[in-house]
């Protein structure tokens, strides 16, 4: 008997396909069945669309023009070979590096300082928000003609991607210090750089951390308008960033490589996010998280 | 150590001579506060009860030294108020702890910001943990204390600075019933065990009276003191037991009616409608048989 028992469970687990045992296992949760299902959808959607111009025989506009995803993963495998797209990779990421370390320095102390000063506020505040409105991209031709290298020029439109939103991030939370805190902290006999240092940063860093998060994804969304209208830059003609790349694609007529361009920008805008939100999540231990 | 924090410095006196406050220009200002004169004798635990919505917080500020006076003077053991100082702690409304700060970092903030060695505030804060009892919490950030343990630490975190005043505004406020029971009784021992000089603001009238040395009833807006009812009744007092003695309802009795009328002059605003109405509220409860409490 033991045995029949047996023999029926290993025919269970043979029928039941790789796949299926992978998406069944204990370590993926509902939502992250829900993600990996989302994907697999949008993909089929995609590879539909873009073979039949159709979904289900009902005509959808543009998407038979899209290159279809077995051509992109193709593109894409051979672009992993080849340097220049790593270079891309490398140099966009550097200058998402510089552009968004510049904004952080200078948004956080702009905006604390805004808070805390009326006078900085009431001079300074109604030309920040005559700026803000500008389009990074509307600042390209600009920063063309005044920074002095092309280099230059795109870490300042990438600075100016998360410049804003950390400000008004920090200046929110820093206007919503509770008052008590800071009262506690007076009546206690503490200096005012003490309070700075131990009662204000520490208050405002959950706020700084969500405006590094937002200004993150923004940065990458700029990257791409700075290089590709700055033209790549740089001395290698193959690794002029990933906006360059998508540029340089579509110049080219290699439109499988636009996709696989947007898709590495998407990836890279998820994972610094990530690692932004790890980071903030370090600092700020006293938080209560699910 | 806790003989050093209850006896190296008693409490002071609090004294305010003729204090006002009011909001706003000159010609159109909102007088809040309007000559508010009383004296929070040294040691003891001076109760002030007033209709929510009254100057109290507004008090409290003032005495605290975060706002000035617009007129008058506050004076801690006859030496002038100027601005906030560790010689008057408040414990505010619900939770002011540090929440970036463990239990035990928020304790020794004071004496370390005012440049206290550590290894001083550390013994200090461990006997006051103990006395908390909230030695084994000490690693936890607030968030992760119950209401009555951050209750507890913000007590602990005010006395380690050995104030001359601690003004305690609505502490228990929004504690759950059994707790606010809980830390009463608690904090009425503590204070046995370490004499302080006690302003402890509430709009409750049985912590009032459970509390009080003294009672000051708070008029309504623009506040002072109505009415000084000393609380002559033996301690340690039982807070279930405490309305059955005569003597206790009777200051019980007396403080409601002042506080009823001072309620409806809040919830009227001064309609002549109210006006009316108070002045008829005001024979009814003059005739011996009335009833105030029910």
């Amino acid at each position: 008997m033991a045995s029949d028992v047996i023999v029926t469970h290993a025919s269970l687990g043979q029928r039941k396909g790789f796949l299926a045992k992978w998406f069944t296992r204990p370590e993926f949760n509902s939502s992250t069945r829900r993600g990996i299902i989302s994907f697999v959808v949008a993909l089929v959607l995609w590879e539909l669309g873009s073979k039949s111009g159709a979904w289900f025989g009902v005509d959808v506009p543009v998407i038979g023009a899209v290159p279809a995803p077995d051509t992109v993963i193709a593109a894409w495998i051979k672009l992993i070979g080849d340097p220049g797209y790593w270079q891309s990779w490398l140099q966009s990421v550097i200058r998402v590096a510089i552009g968004f370390s510049a904004a952080t320095i200078v948004a956080v102390p702009f905006g604390l300082a805004l808070s805390s000063n009326p006078n900085v506020r009431s001079f300074a505040f109604p030309v920040f928000e005559l700026l803000r409105p500008i389009p990074p991209l509307a600042w390209v031709p600009a920063s063309i003609i005044f920074w002095p290298t092309q280099e230059l020029s795109i870490d300042f439109v990438i600075f100016l991607g998360g410049f804003y939103t950390i400000v008004l991030n920090v200046l929110g939370g820093a206007d919503s210090i509770d008052p008590r805190l800071i009262q506690a902290a007076r009546s206690m006999g503490a200096s005012p750089w003490n309070i700075f240092r131990r009662i204000v940063l520490p208050a405002v860093l959950p706020s700084i951390g969500v405006g590094m998060e937002v200004g993150i994804g923004i940065t990458w969304e700029v990257v791409v308008a700075a290089e590709m209208i700055s033209g790549g830059g740089g001395a290698s003609s193959s690794g002029g960033g990933l906006g360059f790349l998508i540029w340089n694609s579509y110049i080219g007529g290699a439109y499988p490589n636009i996709i696989v361009g947007m898709i590495s920008i998407g990836i890279a805008g998820y994972l610094s996010s990530a690692l932004v939100r790890l980071c903030v999540h370090r600092l700020t231990p006293w938080l209560k998280r699910s | 150590m806790t003989t050093n924090i209850s006896q190296e410095k008693p409490g002071g006196e609090l004294e305010l001579r003729g204090v006002s406050k009011s909001y706003g220009p000159p010609h159109l200002a909102t007088g809040v506060i309007r000559d508010c004169s009383f004296v929070a004798e040294a040691n003891k635990f001076t109760v002030m009860i007033g209709p929510s919505g009254a100057g109290k917080s507004t008090l409290v500020r003032l005495i605290a030294g975060y706002e000035k006076p617009s007129a008058g003077e506050i004076f801690v053991d006859g030496r002038p108020v100027t601005g906030p100082g560790p010689d008057r702690l408040v414990v505010f409304q619900e939770s002011a702890l540090f929440p970036w700060m463990t239990t035990k970092e928020n304790i020794v903030y004071g004496p370390r910001a005012q440049g206290e060695v550590r290894r001083e505030s550390d013994a200090l804060a461990a006997a006051l943990l103990e006395k908390v009892g909230l030695t084994a919490f000490c690693g936890r950030y607030p968030s992760q204390l119950s209401g009555g343990m951050q209750r507890r630490a913000e007590l602990a975190r005010a006395l380690i600075n050995r104030p001359r005043v601690m003004i305690l505004d609505e502490p228990f406020r929004g504690l759950d019933a059994m707790t606010k029971k809980l830390m009463l009784e608690y904090y009425a021992r503590l204070s046995e065990e370490l004499p302080r000089t006690n302003l402890f603001i509430t709009t409750d009238i049985d912590e009032a009276i459970f509390l009080a040395d003294r009672l000051l009833v708070m008029s309504h807006i623009p506040t002072n003191v109505r009415a000084a009812i000393d609380v002559d009744l033996a301690k340690p007092r039982n807070l279930d037991a405490i309305f059955r003695d005569d003597r206790a309802n009777a200051i019980k009795r007396e403080a409601l009616s002042l506080l009823h009328e001072e309620s409806m002059k809040a919830y009227a605003g001064g309609s002549k409608a109210a006006a009316d109405f108070i002045e008829a509220y005001r024979r009814r409860v003059s005739t011996p048989e009335a009833d105030i409490i029910s």
